[in-house]
């Protein structure tokens, strides 16, 4: 269970999250949605350490991520997280992208971890470019060897961070099918996006952020529905 | 046509001479080069303020010519009485003055990883450590690697200034050849080539490096 709590961030005199509280069950899925400058990137960044936060708390099973006791390396092998950009290690090839976390941080031997990046990379579709360098590979292919490389960790948590914003559109078609089947696997994910549609299919709740609030969440039906809030009245009217 | 006084013993000298410049080069570029890195990477972690008095430093080595360098040295060692040797002198102003470049080569390899990179490696749960060791070194030195070919090579060539210490390298070799036989052509002819043939297998390791880096 991952537990937000009255969480306010500023970068400089910009406060970019005003006070969130959250709650995310184990086995959900909750895309968080809103127009860019409103958090919600920032809120993942947040959930995994890899950002500061000024007040309030976030708890991943019941650990203070930001308490200074935390050990965030272990923490974060609970909590994959793949970025807009697709960071692929240009060094390395497909396998060894995958294969490096999780021999160096969870100490496994060579073999446990190449079975495991086979299976993770074929699990996503990408079982015939072990060998190949990520940068003779599409934007799509890259970013699903992102989520195989997330995966290999055996995560608990997957943080989605506008996956799909950095490609061409004829490619979002295929990592949004890695997140579909991820979905329908049961994986807790939080996934911030622009793809409404998909939001609509897979969420269990939609969450629509503005300005650092978090204007409104609820179940997708009520939300692309029934919008309550103006703003968010205002952002599906914009985005259909 | 070809009458020569250069005899055998003669060319041997100047080969010692040869093996005091790449003593000299060897030991310099290596401290210099260790020293660099770790001057680097203090310099990128700390940020410009905290990293002012190192870099005023660094600076200083990099602007003041080396033969003053060499000369000043010399002159403290002997003032502060710490009975340095004319080598022992020499290494460590070629190590200083390597690691004044050496540093800025670094700090650029470092800079040129994206940072997504590095937090991508640090979101799955790599440490500072293991983030610079698997992903910025690698990266990092294929960017750095032909700046740093040819600082060695210019170290190399460099490291002829210290005959003003009276150590006898290949250029005060040679020098010492010309004054006795007078045949200055001929002996500059394989001074140079010597210092050619001592370059040449550096300048393509770094292109076979960087041919093999270049996941092709």
């Amino acid at each position: 269970m991952i537990e937000i709590q009255n969480v306010r961030k500023s970068f400089g005199s910009l406060e970019v999250l005003k006070g969130i509280d959250l709650t995310v069950n184990k086995g959900e899925v909750l895309t968080i949605i809103g127009g860019s400058g409103s958090g919600k990137s920032t809120l993942l960044t947040c959930i995994n350490g890899l950002e500061p936060i000024d007040a309030g708390r976030i708890l991943v099973d019941g650990t203070e991520v930001h308490a200074k006791s935390t050990n965030l390396n272990k923490l974060r092998s609970k909590l994959g997280i793949v970025f807009q950009q697709f960071n692929a290690f240009p060094h390395l090839t497909v396998l060894e992208n995958v294969m490096l976390a999780p021999r160096k941080v969870l100490g496994l031997s060579k073999e446990k971890a190449e079975e495991n990046a086979v299976k993770q990379l074929t699990h996503v579709g990408l079982g015939e470019k072990l060998g190949v360098y990520p940068t003779r590979m599409s934007g799509g292919q890259q970013q699903r060897m992102a989520i195989a490389r997330a995966l290999a960790m055996s995560p608990e948590y997957m943080l989605f961070d506008e996956v799909t914003s950095a490609l061409d559109p004829q490619l979002v078609g295929e990592v949004l099918d890695t997140l579909r089947m991820l979905a329908s696997e049961g994986m807790t994910m939080i996934c911030v996006t622009h793809e409404m549609k998909f939001a609509r299919e897979v969420s269990d709740r939609v969450a629509f952020f503005h300005k650092g609030v978090m204007a409104e969440i609820a179940a997708p039906e009520a939300l692309f529905g029934a919008p309550k809030d103006p703003e968010l009245q205002k952002f599906l009217a914009a985005t259909h | 046509m070809f009458n020569t006084a250069l005899t055998l013993a003669d060319l041997g000298f100047l080969l010692q001479g040869a093996l005091m410049t790449l003593a000299v080069t060897a030991v310099s570029v290596t401290a210099g080069t260790v020293l660099g890195i770790i001057f680097g990477v203090v310099r990128n972690q700390v940020g410009p303020y905290w990293a002012a008095p190192l870099t005023f430093v660094l600076d200083v080595f990099r602007s003041v010519p080396l033969l003053i360098q060499l000369v000043l040295a010399n002159a403290f060692q002997a003032i502060a009485k710490l009975g340095w040797a004319p080598f022992t002198t020499s290494c460590v102003v070629l190590s200083l003055y390597t690691a004044a470049y050496c540093t800025e080569i670094v700090r650029g390899g470092i800079s040129s990883v994206p940072p997504t990179t590095r937090r991508a490696a640090r979101s799955l749960g790599m440490t500072w450590w293991q983030d610079m060791r698997y992903i910025v070194a690698p990266l990092a030195t294929r960017v750095s690697l032909p700046s740093w070919i040819g600082l060695t090579l210019g170290v190399m060539k460099d490291s002829a200034l210290v005959l003003w210490l009276g150590l006898i390298e290949l250029l005060r070799a040679s020098q010492v050849l010309v004054t006795r036989l007078q045949e200055p052509l001929l002996i500059l002819l394989i001074c140079g080539a010597i210092y050619f043939l001592i370059s040449f297998p550096i300048a393509r390791l770094g292109g076979y490096l960087e041919k093999r880096w270049s996941n092709d």
